[in-house]
């Protein structure tokens, strides 16, 4: 279980973030219409958007507090990020991405990683002859190898044909339960939130609508 | 060939190799400032690097001869430690440097614009400082782009004459480069010279220029 505290306010242009949260969960969805702003909460959690106000904290760990003035640095809030667009580096090949992040501390191993991942015969490829399944894959290894607190997942599904969906969310249910490594993971897919969620948000508009068991706060059709 | 050809011939291509690396660095460095820094004067850096482009290459030569003569802010510091420079070896590189270094900044620049932020920030989530950032992730996207405008600006240095006959002369052996040499064998009379170096000077540039669009285009 990981403490997730989610009070903060961002502002882009017009549109107004607020979130206030605090939530135990092993995986956390945020749940929502595109435009919701479901991607900009992960990107404040990852330090890419610096909110106006508020704190975020994961696991009692502070990575944003305006009252304290604190705001660690992108490079040291140890959040394995994996955007939807997924930015594998694509001068280097599979292996090169997924050993990229150097920090010490509490990282998987790798031949863990990649058996869990499924990567072994991927790993000497380019990353432009990859599957988008695959390589959703490597970028979840490659966040997870730079020891993260928490792993942030961009609609990890969505550039993954639907027979091969499954995989990813066995990936997934694999890294919350065999690594241990809390998720928070923005989705628009009821049926996936359902799968690996423990505890959802529905997003509306830059609003928490409700927030509970997935079961309860998806809608029903 | 006569031996005279052959020394202007290896001398112009290792002296504009010389100024390529000379430029470099720094061409690189202001490049990823152009591209990914606001800075106050930043528009000042943008104009005075790109003068050498417009400026008549005589005024440039103009310009260095008054700071590198023994007089001038430059040439009197090294001066100082016994080093001269104006009609050197050292003036023709320098010449080739300042006037190849616009065409670099520029292509680098456009190599380093067209690299993805997002790149840059995936890196750091993973924990790379921004040395890190730039040199493993930055400059090998852009590298494609900062190799054309070292080609193009190694091509420039080539065809340098205006201010490298400033600031450099024209001494046999020592300083005398393909341009140049070419306009003095061309001017005294000796036109089957002057056609030799024009044929080796088309024939480098050419390639340079070729290899150049090729590296460009790959990007």
């Amino acid at each position: 279980m990981a403490a997730f505290d989610l009070d903060f306010t961002l502002q882009q242009g017009e549109f107004t973030l607020a979130f206030s949260v605090q939530v135990e969960a092993r995986a956390l969805a945020l749940f929502g219409a595109s435009g919701s702003g479901k991607t900009s909460a992960l990107e404040a959690v990852a330090g890419l958007r610096t909110p106006r106000r508020g704190r975020i904290a994961v696991n009692g760990h502070v990575l944003f507090d305006s009252e304290r003035h604190v705001n660690v640095s992108v490079r040291n809030r140890r959040t394995g990020y994996v955007p939807q667009d997924i930015l594998l580096f694509p001068h280097l090949n599979v292996r090169e991405n997924v050993v990229y992040g150097l920090r010490e501390g509490n990282r998987p191993d790798l031949h863990v990683l990649v058996e869990l991942l499924e990567l072994s015969p991927l790993m000497d490829r380019r990353v432009g002859s990859l599957s988008g399944g695959e390589r959703q894959r490597v970028a979840m290894a490659r966040a997870l190898y730079s020891g993260p607190d928490v792993l942030l997942l961009d609609e990890p599904l969505a550039a993954v044909d639907l027979p091969r969906r499954r995989r990813i969310v066995d990936a997934l249910l694999g890294i919350r339960d065999e690594l241990s490594v809390p998720l928070i993971y923005v989705t628009h897919l009821p049926e996936e939130a359902l799968t690996v969620a423990d505890w959802a948000l529905l997003i509306d508009n830059g609003r928490i609508a409700a927030s509970g068991p997935p079961r309860d706060v998806m809608p029903s059709d | 060939m006569t031996a005279e050809i052959r020394d202007i011939a290896i001398f112009t291509t290792l002296a504009a190799l010389a100024a390529t690396a000379v430029m470099l660095v720094p061409g690189v460095a202001v490049a990823w400032l152009l591209a990914r820094r606001q800075f106050p004067g930043k528009s000042l850096v943008e104009t005075v690097v790109s003068l050498p482009l417009v400026m008549p290459p005589v005024a440039t030569g103009l310009l260095l001869l008054w700071l590198f003569s023994r007089r001038g802010p430059v040439g009197a510091l090294l001066a100082r430690v016994g080093i001269e420079v104006v009609f050197t070896p050292a003036a023709v590189v320098i010449a080739m440097a300042v006037m190849g270094l616009p065409l670099l900044v520029r292509t680098a620049r456009a190599g380093f614009e067209q690299v993805t932020r997002r790149y840059e920030e995936i890196a750091e989530t993973l924990g790379a400082g921004p040395w890190r950032v730039f040199s493993t992730v930055t400059l090998p996207l852009a590298s494609r782009n900062i190799l054309a405008g070292a080609m193009l600006g190694f091509s420039r240095a080539l065809g340098e004459f205006g201010a490298t006959i400033v600031v450099a002369g024209s001494i046999p052996g020592r300083t005398r480069t393909l341009a140049v040499g070419i306009y003095t064998f061309a001017e005294t009379g000796q036109d089957q010279q002057a056609a030799v170096l024009l044929i080796i000077s088309v024939s480098i540039a050419f390639v340079a220029v070729l290899a150049s669009n090729r590296l460009a285009r790959q990007v």
